[in-house]
């Protein structure tokens, strides 16, 4: 979780690898999210809402978080 | 001096570079600024007509009065299917019954579209809401003057039927292919920014940029399945023709030609009938005969099940009208039930009310990608004029200091 430490933004360059670890993640876990939900209720439509939630957080928390 | 004036904006001018450098690159940004560019306004028009549209039944239920059916305990016996329709054409005099929709969402009221005769076009058609258990009628609200009516014809095809859908539709390609062309230019943005980059301290044209790339990967997977799953509900008037002449038409050959029965079978019996011959499976929607889900001769009672997947996926029993004999059932072929389960994908109405609010959360950030990506293009478009603009309005020392810190 070292990306949440508001590390200096800018870096040496990256591997295609590096830049689509967090984002291939992402899109894996909204995958989940998007078809649980499809598969029942209850506890499925739970794992569907915190899947989904994730990007919305990760966009709050990279635009709000404070510059060191 | 004057490099360093526009020092603000060279984290995209490095960008440009970059993504000019390689041939198949610089393709990949063209189809992605031209995708965009086409499908743009269209976007932002379906997100902000789709906003309100993920709680339309709220803002129905706020907005309009309507008759809530009779409170009743569980096990409460089901009024007569026939005795409830009758009750629904009283008040339409000389109109028929040509759809009957068992709302899942509200079980305890049937809804009875009817229309001018048989064969009309159900776009007319008005709806009665009838009490599921007392037959009796409650009310048929004249829906065309809502709100969410407009905004529904907005998304759909505004205004413009079949020619509306598809276009739309055709905007939604180029949305899934500019959310596609978008991934593979991200990369050469993100060389050397860390994932999650927002450059707060810089001009507004490299903030826009981090929330552009920020919001687009972040948002990837559900854009474009909410965006394909939308190109998909505009063919469904095509999936349904080709049901008919497939499928229907399979079904029903030996009853080909066939008039409309002059006595038809109680609607009731036909779904107990489609009832018993699924017996896992509950009504969900009845079309009379000679309407458009079914032949002349048969009512169609279309089945669901009762998970999320199964009460999508419907499956038909075609009753002949005349015997009240059930003549065949099939599971829908995989086109329409690609359609079905596009539905609540595109919708998001499948896991209860959180899950809409999160829809509407990520539909507004969508609306943000296209804004910020629309910013982007007029500003590249006029480089010198935004360059002289962050050369006049920001303080040389600052922008100076923060090229050497960076």
């Amino acid at each position: 979780m070292t990306m949440l430490r508001t590390p200096p933004v800018r870096t040496s360059r990256r591997t295609l690898a590096q830049i689509f670890t967090w984002p291939l993640l992402i899109g894996v876990l909204s995958t989940v999210g998007l078809i649980s939900a499809l598969v029942g209720d209850g506890l499925w439509d739970g794992v569907s809402w915190l899947a989904l939630l994730l990007p919305i957080l990760l966009y709050a928390l990279f635009l709000l978080r404070p510059r060191r | 001096m004057g490099l360093r004036l526009h020092g603000g904006s060279a984290e995209c001018v490095e960008n440009l570079v970059v993504i000019a450098g390689t041939r198949p690159l610089r393709r990949w940004h063209w189809v992605h600024k031209w995708s965009s560019i086409v499908c743009t306004v269209f976007m932002l028009m379906l997100c902000i007509t789709g906003l309100p549209l993920i709680f339309h039944h709220e803002i129905d239920h706020l907005l309009h009065e309507e008759v809530d059916p009779s409170v009743v305990p569980p096990g409460t016996p089901k009024a007569n299917l026939d005795q409830a329709v009758a009750n629904a054409l009283a008040k339409f005099p000389g109109q028929v019954p040509q759809f009957l929709i068992f709302d899942r969402d509200e079980p305890n009221a049937l809804m009875v579209s009817i229309g001018s005769s048989i064969k009309s076009n159900p776009v007319d058609n008005r709806i009665a809401r009838v009490d599921v258990h007392t037959a009796a009628f409650l009310d048929s609200p004249d829906v065309t003057g809502r709100f969410t009516y407009l905004m529904l014809r907005l998304h759909s095809d505004m205004f413009a039927g079949l020619p509306g859908k598809l276009f739309l539709g055709l905007m939604g390609i180029l949305f899934c292919v500019a959310v596609i062309s978008g991934i593979v230019v991200y990369a050469p943005s993100m060389r050397k920014l860390r994932f999650g980059a927002y450059r707060k301290d810089r001009p507004r044209i490299v903030r826009r940029l981090d929330v552009h790339n920020l919001a687009g990967i972040l948002l990837v997977m559900w854009t474009l399945v909410v965006g394909f799953t939308g190109v998909i509900n505009t063919w469904a008037d095509l999936v349904l023709k080709m049901w008919q002449y497939g499928q229907l038409a399979e079904m029903t050959a030996q009853y080909k030609g066939r008039e409309i029965p002059t006595k038809l079978t109680p609607v009731e019996e036909a779904v107990k009938v489609a009832q018993q011959a699924i017996p896992h499976m509950q009504p969900a929607f009845v079309s009379y005969p000679g309407t458009l889900f079914t032949s002349n001769t048969h009512y169609a009672v279309f089945m669901r099940g009762d998970t999320p997947v199964t009460s999508r996926l419907l499956k038909p029993a075609l009753i002949d009208a005349e015997t009240g004999k059930l003549t065949d059932s099939r599971d829908m072929p995989w086109y329409v039930s690609t359609l079905f389960l596009s539905q609540p994908l595109h919708f998001g109405d499948y896991g209860g009310m959180p899950l809409k609010i999160i829809w509407a959360i990520l539909d507004i950030i969508t609306i943000v990608i296209l804004w910020t990506g629309l910013y982007l293009w007029l500003r590249r478009r006029k480089p010198a004029a935004s360059a002289t603009r962050a050369g006049a309005s920001a303080d040389p020392q600052r922008i100076e200091g923060q090229a050497v810190t960076s």
